[in-house]
């Protein structure tokens, strides 16, 4: 047991560490100057407190789909459409922000709560086609971001748009409604304590209730979980509502944290980078953080290096493409895994 | 030219761990019938499949005729005149006997398919080896005896010299085992060479030469058969004496506990594969099914359980109509189910003993506080489950994957008999398993009987179905062909006939099988 984790930790290392030599290649290739393109990117979010708090910032809404995401892979259901459930859950909260009357806290509390019901609802979706109609939610829920980006938009542009403001944006959020930014002039806010929350509650849910155990069970053999009695139709299920619940929740932290009004006009990418941060916390809640950071600086390292250099931020998708391929790659260091195996069956049977 | 075929030294260790062949050392000679023996998990197949180039050694080598050779593949090792007969047979059902044979070596004629040829060469093949098939027959509609022998001409028309047979006549009835052995001797004259891998010691001391003993991976040693007697291989393979005669008391059976009526249901293609099924099971009682796999048995089973939907028919546990019920209303009913493939529905593989443990009962109030699962309470039953069924591992937090098919067995049948069950439904329940668990699994299967259960055991072993049951139904082509009231006043050969389809009762008035 802990050979293997302290191998898959091992893997992941030489993994990154690969991508990331790779990366400077690429940096070597294309810069003027190589070498102060890549500190730039490797150094440049703890350069100063405002590029650290922006990253900081970054990774906030990444926890939230990380965790999503993890949730329904743990059901070995695909999620694909965490993107939509973010940016709905973003829509709701925009609408309990602009359109309600409430007083502080409460109007905030409200404004989550709706967004979590809009993100759990969008998940429902392909949970419920799945489990009565046998459609793929792999399909289903990667078709649903486009469905829930054009509702959100027709409600935020037919509904809640403020003519005045020049562009496509809603109105203002109510200050009521905002999630306080604790440390000025930084934009860390509350959401923060939120997404924190969340990992413990995706913990506590998945490996401490009957809910969690059903639901993995359910994702590790779908068979003996029937054989077993468990109603395997309604885990898949909620393991989508849970899941697009916390991707909601997200879509709300985001807005009510940082911007005073809904601006998107195109899902912000946050639910496929969710099942990067999945994938790489092999769906485990108290990873999703750490990998969560990962991502998180390498996004804002990317971005620094973009401003301050002639190398352009794409790199980092390289990287990030490179990476994932590796520590998907199942047959990637399997050999060095084996020879592991094989010396301690040995070492096993001489103690027999 | 000592041996046709030499294995030095193998080691193969898996990706999980088990160190299933240690420095094995395995020598063939031209011409003869040699037994590999051994326990299940004593690491036969391992050795096959190595020689078979379908698992490649960590350590040892292999030598063909007195020369080293690298088998990398199943196609490497056809090329150096190794064939074999899986356990599970590789032959494609919609297409003839004619067309398998041939399959990848295909007779043409142009650029087409030279079907009179394959017939032909089919047929000639089969009268030279006196394995009568026939050419044109589907092989999905052919029996398993039938199957077999195109399997066997499969590897003889590529040349196979060295034949491997991994357990052959488990799938086989009596009669047709006889004539499997009518057919390997008849190849030994013709001067091929056949490993005979099995556990049935009767068999490899019918029609073996020299016997292979392993266990744990190891070679125990090689003798030849004639030198030594069953008892002396089973002490060999196991280690110490076995039991092989179950203990067991006479019952008197109280009520009916399951009642299972005119059960019908047709397959996808709309075949039927159970065509009316009756029987009762009553408390205190064990009632065996047997029969060749295949006839029903699992289908029949998957509906009791609520696995799978009848089309027609009912079933009754204690009086109550469960027909169709979903899983959970069933357990609710106190009806355990130890089934046939545990690695598909017995377990969750990934996970550890200990939730594997409480699949069926995590829901329960007791194993629950407030939310949360009672973590020490779960804790505790894993502990007490694991010293009362002998659940050999690490801690209970070891993943199920890690441990021997016995012990998986024994997770399997820890859950389902500490569910103070009224109906037991066991379907295969020590199948692939080492004699020792076997063992302890038929003790713990009469313990319930005895405490009061009703059991319903299904298995293709004939050992096992006669000497566990009090009663014994016939299952052939999805009905039951046969009852016998008292089952110790039945012959193998016997059963073989109604398992063959060729005797049947005549129930009329259905009253013979209740």
């Amino acid at each position: 047991m802990k050979r293997d984790m302290l191998f898959e930790f091992g893997r992941t290392l030489v993994a990154i560490g690969l991508a990331l030599l790779l990366g400077f290649i690429i940096t070597y290739l294309v810069s003027e100057n190589p070498g102060e393109a890549f500190s730039t990117f490797l150094l440049g979010p703890l350069s100063s407190v405002r590029r650290f708090s922006t990253f900081i910032e970054t990774v906030i809404p990444l926890i939230f789909t990380g965790l999503a995401v993890s949730i329904v892979f743990q059901a070995s259901q695909f999620n694909i459409g965490a993107e939509g459930q973010f940016f709905f859950g973003a829509v709701a909260a925009t609408f309990v922000g602009v359109a309600l009357d409430l007083p502080p806290v409460i109007h905030v509390l409200v404004a989550l709560l709706a967004a979590a019901v809009a993100g759990g609802f969008a998940g429902y979706i392909p949970g419920i086609l799945k489990a009565r109609w046998d459609a793929s939610e792999l399909v289903s829920s990667l078709m649903l971001n486009y469905v829930f980006l054009r509702l959100g938009l027709y409600i935020i542009n037919y509904h809640l748009r403020d003519p005045n403001a020049g562009a496509m944006v809603s109105y203002p959020l109510k200050e009521t409604a905002w999630l306080p930014q604790f440390l000025p002039p930084t934009r860390l806010h509350w959401g923060l304590a939120l997404a924190v929350l969340a990992i413990i509650f995706c913990y506590y849910f998945l490996y401490r209730t009957r809910w969690g155990y059903a639901l993995r069970m359910t994702g590790l053999n779908l068979s003996f979980s029937g054989y077993s009695g468990i109603n395997t139709a309604s885990v898949i299920v909620y393991s989508q509502i849970v899941g697009g619940a916390i991707a909601g929740l997200g879509g709300a932290s985001e807005l009510l944290g940082i911007y005073r009004r809904f601006q998107w006009q195109m899902l912000p990418g946050y639910g496929f980078d969710g099942i990067i941060i999945a994938i790489l916390a092999r769906n485990n809640p108290l990873l999703v953080p750490v990998a969560a950071l990962f991502l998180g600086y390498l996004r804002t390292g990317a971005d620094i290096m973009a401003r301050m250099t002639d190398v352009t931020s794409e790199m980092v998708a390289v990287i990030q493409a490179i990476m994932i391929l590796l520590v998907t790659a199942q047959a990637f260091l399997a050999g060095v895994r084996h020879r592991m195996v094989v010396r301690g069956a040995k070492a096993h049977a001489k103690l027999d | 030219m000592d041996f046709i075929l030499e294995m030095r030294g193998i080691t193969k260790v898996y990706p999980n761990g088990v160190l299933a062949n240690d420095r094995v050392d395995f020598a063939v000679r031209p011409g003869e019938i040699h037994a590999l023996v051994g326990e299940n998990g004593a690491g036969k197949t391992t050795l096959m499949k190595v020689l078979f180039g379908l698992e490649r050694p960590d350590e040892g080598e292999v030598l063909l005729k007195g020369r080293s050779v690298s088998i990398t593949s199943p196609h490497v090792a056809i090329s150096h005149g190794i064939g074999m007969v899986h356990q599970h047979f590789m032959l494609v059902p919609s297409l003839t006997v004619a067309e398998n044979v041939v399959l990848g070596v295909e007779p043409r004629r142009g650029l087409f398919f030279d079907w009179r040829k394959a017939v032909e060469t089919t047929a000639e093949l089969a009268e030279k080896y006196n394995l009568p098939v026939n050419p044109k027959a589907r092989v999905q509609d052919i029996p398993v005896g039938m199957r077999q022998k195109v399997e066997i001409l499969k590897a003889l028309l590529r040349g196979a010299e060295v034949l491997v047979l991994d357990e052959p006549t488990a799938v086989l009835t009596p009669q047709e085992t006889v004539e499997l052995f009518d057919a390997l001797r008849n190849l030994k004259d013709r001067g091929h060479t056949i490993i005979f891998i099995s556990h049935k010691l009767r068999e490899v001391k019918a029609i073996t030469d020299r016997v292979t003993v392993l266990r744990g991976g190891k070679v125990m040693g090689t003798v030849n058969t004639s030198d030594v007697t069953e008892a002396e291989i089973s002490r060999m393979m196991v280690g110490r004496d076995v039991m092989l005669k179950v203990e067991k008391n006479p019952v008197s059976p109280g009520q009916v506990v399951l009642q299972v009526e005119d059960l019908r249901l047709l397959s996808d293609e709309g075949k039927e594969v159970l065509k009316g099924v009756s029987f009762e099971v009553r408390q205190g009682e064990i009632l065996g099914v047997a029969g060749v796999e295949g006839n029903g048995q699992r289908e029949l089973v998957e509906i009791i359980t609520g696995l799978r939907p009848a089309n027609g028919g009912s079933v009754r546990v204690v009086g109550e109509d469960v027909t169709n019920a979903a899983p959970s209303a069933i357990r609710r009913r106190r009806v355990a189910h130890i089934p046939e493939d545990r690695m598909t529905h017995g377990v969750a593989a990934a996970a550890s003993i200990e939730e594997n443990l409480i699949s069926d009962r995590f829901d329960k109030p007791a194993y629950n506080r407030g939310l949360l699962i009672d973590a020490r309470k779960v804790k505790g039953t894993a502990a007490e489950l694991m010293t009362q069924f002998n659940i050999r591992a690490k801690s209970a937090k070891t993943q199920v994957r890690m441990l021997s098919g016995g012990n998986i067995q024994k997770v399997v049948v820890a859950r389902e008999f500490s569910s103070e069950p009224r109906l037991i439904i066991a379907n295969q329940p020590t199948r692939g398993i080492d004699v020792g668990a076997t063992e302890f699994i038929h003790r713990k299967l009469l313990q319930s009987c005895e405490e009061g259960a009703a059991v319903l055991l299904i298995s293709a072993d004939l050992n096992e179905v006669m000497s566990l049951s009090d009663r014994l139904v016939v299952m052939y082509d999805g009905q039951i062909v046969a009852h016998f009231p008292d089952a110790r006043a039945v012959t193998e050969e016997e059963l073989g006939l109604y398992m063959l389809g060729v005797k049947r009762q005549e129930s009329g008035d259905g009253e013979k099988v209740s």
